[in-house]
Formats: structure tokens, C-alpha cells, sequence
């Protein structure tokens, strides 16, 4: 775990509502797992005050990535940030994906921004070819993975309003993909990030089929440590606590030690 | 010619504090989440996350919400309980070369004297911060420190069960602060640490709900600060127990003005979300501040407020 001011190498603006933000940080690069996050404070001021948590979405030549979108003040601030300047980060922090095992072929599945930490992952996978299941908004939001990641994955789209790809959620195009022949005698692994409706489906799908599933989830964080205990979810209830810390239980999780009701 | 070297050494009453810069409860862990990033051994002291007799889960999320220059938590002092702490926690403290405060809270009015009790002769423990600012079961949920006879008879019953230090900590939410101070140092309390939280809450307009599941939160962070300073300063002028200063200290000059007020020590928290070092920078600012205004003791800046009556 490393605390450090780092510079930005880049702060670029990829579609309507994304930017990829990197960071020069070979301590930090090195160290990042896929699923793992860091927390950056966007500023030195105290507003916004606390850091805030973005999933590391790959990692080249030194560069610690990251892909957000502007979704309140501390991201408003961030995409504001200047090449050359640097901003405080904390990471790697969590426990990241375990990695697919050789006879295992992985389905990632992503649902807007969740894509970041499943691009990293795609990243470090040696799985010579696998799904890569993507829904968006619409076209103006589709995140082209190029600039993160080689093209080893065969991706599939899905857009809500039918701009681009299938219309429709992401999730039809994984029941699609478990009916077809491509599964056929395989064992699955299931990898997604998302918003919540999304990870629920899956949630049932991964329990339905008996597919083994991690997912990437988050909450409102505060320090990223597993001290402040803010970012708690409900456990399943067959875990011992009640409650698991995303910051330090997760913030990737098996499908068993949640409890999505309650999500 | 290099300058000497100020001394920062405080004395809270009993206890004897290397430098005045402690963790504030419930901002730091355990102390061992922080350890990997900062050198806890040159602390004054880690004050650690509050124990109730049993674990306790906490609330159900969303537990915190930033706020204007601060943020709101509805924890529910989740913690791993009295035992898990003493057989996991406390064995890896203790080797460090600070005291070790152990911060305590309960329901019931027997609780505190129970855990004060089981924490009695466990050497490891400098000292006990005596958290009241939660629900009294016994009196339908109303906080113990709100009023000043039970904020006394809890310290009472912390110090009939206890041979060490006890500081009270006391909650900002009351219409005047001054007699629940005098009623803590009357009942024999060592110390006085304030504030605690302020009671907040936050509402998202969309959803037309409370944006913690708790609906209200304890409100903490730089925006606090110039509440408990004025509660410190009140406080200083009515006892004269040691008090410490706590609430929104983001750096040394936010602790100068704890400490130019009156108070012999600062606890720091928030700022540790922020900056995981803050206790340490904070610590290193005020012995820059004593060398540039050439104080050899801490003590020379305890109370020095001019009002100009």
C-alpha cells in the first residue's frame, strides 16, 4: 500500500461522459491487482474533503489508469485536472478478481463505468479468447477499450436505447451467450461490475446456472483502510458477521457472501 | 547552528503524553489499519475505535455522506467487542513505543462499569476515553451525556471499577456544555476530551430520503471545528481538570487554536481519511510553530489567548 503525490500523465476526455485519467506511479503500477482500487483526493482543499474511490482499470509503462465519469462534485473536479499536475492517491487497496483457472472460460460482463476494473482484468487474463458483455446508456457512452487493453476478447454490446448493438440490458446478451454452442462442455466464470439492478440479475443467472461469479461493488467510502467501517453491505447471512467492509473484504466479492436483497 | 529541539511533552492529569497529537476514536481504526503508512510509535497516544462489551455489526449502509467541508457517519459503532480486542487487537499494540487509550461506550449504566472492570490491571492500556454521547437503553434511548447527574454517575461508575486514567468524553449536542463539565470533574473524571460528533443529517432530493439509512449521522470534519473550539474554550474556563481539544483539526494551526484556548492536547481525526500522516504532520507543524516562536515547552502556548478584556 503506497501513499504518494503523483503526476499526471494524461486527463483525457474519451467520450460525452468518460474520461481516463493516468497516473505516474510505478510503485503503485506495479503493485495493482485487477478488482483492486485507489483512492485519490481530487484536491488540496477541504471540498470536496474525503478521497474518493475509483477501480484501477489497467496499468502501462509505469501508468496507473483511470477510467471515471462525471458523476458529482469530486469527479467534476477531477476532469477539470491538468497534465503535469498531481493529486494525492492511496492504493492498491481491496482484495482483487481471482484470476480464471486454466480449463475455466471467463464471461466478463460490464454495465457502463463497471467496466474499469474488468478492463484491467481483461488485461491480465493469459485466457487466450473470452467474452467481453458490455452495456451502455446509449452510442455517445460506449468506452472504446483500445487505448487500455490488447484485443483478446470477443466484446458485444448492448445500449439501453438501442443506439448501438443489441437494444436492451447487457444481461439478454449473457442469457444469449449461455444458451449458445460457445459454452458447450466448458466450466464458466463469471466476472462483472455494474450498477446494482444489473449485478441482482446476475446474481440469480450465476446462481441458476451454478456459474461461479465475482463481482466488483462499491459504496460510499471514507478512508479505504477498513478503519472508518462506512462502506459496509449487508452479508449473506450464512457469513459470520453481518456485515462485510468493501474497502477491505472486497471490493470483489463471490456471489455467496452478499446479500443482494438487501443490496 | 542547529535549534534545540522544543519539548512537547504534556501531562493530562495522571497521564504522562511524549507530544499532545493523539487519534480521535473511531477514526482510526484499531490503529493497525494505519500502521503500514505512517510510524504510529510518535504519537502522544492511539485512541483506539470505541468497545462495547459485546461486537456489535453497526448500521445498515449507506453508513456516511460527505457534507460541506465535512462528513456525516452513521456507523453504529460497529466494533469487534471487548473480548476479540484484548485477544487479537491490543497484543500487536502494545510493542508500540506510545500509550494505548482504549476508548469504551455502552447501553446500559452497569456496561461501562463492566468493561472499565475487565480492562482493570491490563497494563497495555494507558488510559480510558469514556464515550457517553450514546443511547441509555434504561432511559428510552436518550444519550447519557446530554444530562448532567448520569453523566456523572457513568463516570462515577467508570472510576469505582478502574485504576487508571479516565478521560470523559463529551457530546456537542446540548444546550450548554458548561454543567455537564463540571458535573464529569465533580464525579472525579481525570480528563475531559470534547466534542464528539454533531448531530446531522443529509437528504437526497431525488429520492426524497435521507441519504443515510440511519436518517441522522454524526457530523465531523473541518466544518465542526470552530464549534468545539468555542466548546473548549467554554469548558477550560469552567474546570480545571485537563481538556482536550478535538473536532476538525486538519493541520498544526487548527491544533494551535485548540491549545491557544486552553486545551493540553488534540486528538485528530477526520483528517486521517483524508491524509493518513495528518497526526504526524500536525505533530511535526507544532514543533516547527515552537522553534520559530522560540517555545522550549508545549506548555508555553496552553491558554495564551488574549481577548483584550
Amino acid at each position: 500500500m503506497i501513499e504518494q503525490h503523483a503526476e499526471i500523465a494524461f486527463n483525457d476526455q474519451i467520450n460525452e461522459n468518460t474520461w481516463l485519467l493516468g497516473l505516474r506511479s510505478s510503485e503503485i503500477a506495479k503493485a495493482a491487482k485487477p478488482g483492486q482500487f485507489v483512492m485519490i483526493r481530487v484536491r488540496r482543499a477541504l471540498e470536496p474533503l474525503l478521497r474518493r474511490p475509483f477501480s484501477v482499470c489497467g496499468v502501462k509503462k509505469g501508468l496507473c489508469l483511470v477510467l471515471y465519469r462525471v458523476v458529482g462534485q469530486g469527479t467534476a473536479v477531477m476532469a477539470c485536472l491538468r497534465e503535469g499536475s498531481d493529486v494525492s492517491v492511496l492504493g492498491p487497496l481491496g482484495k482483487g478478481f481471482t484470476l480464471p483457472k486454466k480449463d475455466q472460460l471467463p464471461i466478463l460482463v460490464a454495465g457502463g463505468i463497471g467496466i474499469a476494473p474488468l478492463a484491467f482484468l481483461a488485461q491480465s487474463m493469459k485466457t487466450k479468447v473470452f467474452p467481453f458483455l458490455m452495456g451502455f446508456g446509449s452510442a455517445g457512452e460506449i468506452i472504446d477499450l483500445e487505448h487500455i487493453s490488447g484485443g483478446r476478447m470477443e466484446v458485444s454490446v448492448a445500449t439501453d436505447d438501442g443506439t448501438r448493438g443489441h437494444a436492451g440490458p447487457v444481461t439478454d446478451l449473457l442469457e444469449k451467450f449461455l444458451k449458445s454452442q460457445k459454452t458447450e462442455g466448458k466450466k464458466l466464470s463469471l466476472y462483472t461490475c455494474g450498477p446494482k439492478p444489473m449485478l441482482k440479475t446476475i446474481a440469480e443467472t450465476a446462481r441458476h446456472h451454478k456459474i461461479p461469479c465475482q463481482f466488483s461493488l462499491e459504496a460510499n467510502m471514507a478512508c479505504g483502510l477498513g478503519a472508518c467501517q462506512g462502506c459496509a453491505l449487508r452479508a449473506a447471512s450464512s457469513e459470520k458477521s453481518s456485515y462485510v467492509l468493501v474497502c477491505r473484504d472486497g471490493p470483489v466479492f463471490p456471489v455467496h457472501a452478499i446479500d443482494w436483497e438487501a443490496l | 547552528m542547529s535549534l534545540p529541539t522544543p519539548d512537547l511533552t504534556t501531562t493530562l492529569g495522571p497521564l504522562k503524553l511524549k507530544n499532545p497529537v493523539m487519534t480521535a476514536s473511531g477514526t482510526f481504526g484499531y490503529g493497525l489499519e494505519f500502521d503500514s503508512l505512517l510510524d504510529l510509535s510518535l504519537l502522544g497516544a492511539v485512541i483506539v475505535k470505541g468497545i462495547s462489551l459485546k461486537p456489535m455489526a453497526g448500521n445498515p449502509p449507506p453508513r456516511i455522506v460527505e457534507t460541506p467541508c465535512g462528513m456525516l457517519n452513521a456507523i453504529g459503532l460497529a466494533n469487534i467487542g471487548l473480548e476479540s480486542f484484548l485477544k487479537e487487537k491490543l497484543p500487536k499494540l502494545k510493542d508500540l513505543d506510545t500509550k494505548i487509550i482504549v476508548n469504551i461506550y455502552g447501553h446500559h449504566m452497569d456496561d461501562y462499569g463492566e468493561l472499565a472492570s475487565a480492562l482493570k490491571g491490563v497494563d497495555d492500556i494507558s488510559a480510558l476515553e469514556v464515550n457517553i454521547s450514546c443511547p441509555n437503553v434504561e432511559r428510552g434511548g436518550m444519550v447519557f451525556g446530554i444530562d448532567p447527574d448520569v453523566s456523572a454517575r457513568v463516570t462515577e461508575r467508570v472510576l469505582k471499577n478502574t485504576d487508571k486514567p479516565v478521560i470523559v468524553k463529551l457530546t456537542p449536542n446540548v444546550t450548554d456544555i458548561r454543567p455537564i463539565a463540571k458535573a464529569v470533574e465533580s464525579a472525579g473524571a481525570h480528563v475531559i476530551s470534547l466534542i464528539n460528533t454533531l448531530t446531522g443529517m443529509a437528504i437526497d432530493v431525488e429520492k426524497r430520503a435521507p441519504k443515510l439509512a440511519n436518517v441522522s449521522g454524526g457530523l465531523s470534519g473541518p466544518a465542526i471545528r470552530p464549534v468545539a473550539l468555542h466548546m473548549v474554550y467554554q469548558v477550560v474556563r469552567e474546570v480545571s481538570i485537563p481538556v482536550i481539544g478535538v473536532g476538525g483539526i486538519m493541520d498544526h494551526r487548527d491544533a494551535l487554536e485548540f491549545l491557544i484556548a486552553g486545551a493540553r492536547a488534540v486528538e485528530v481525526g477526520t483528517a486521517s481519511f483524508v491524509h493518513s500522516r495528518a497526526t504526524l504532520d500536525v505533530l511535526e507543524g507544532l514543533r516547527r510553530y515552537c522553534r520559530e516562536q522560540s517555545v522550549d515547552h508545549v506548555d508555553e502556548i496552553i491558554g495564551t489567548l488574549s481577548t483584550g478584556h
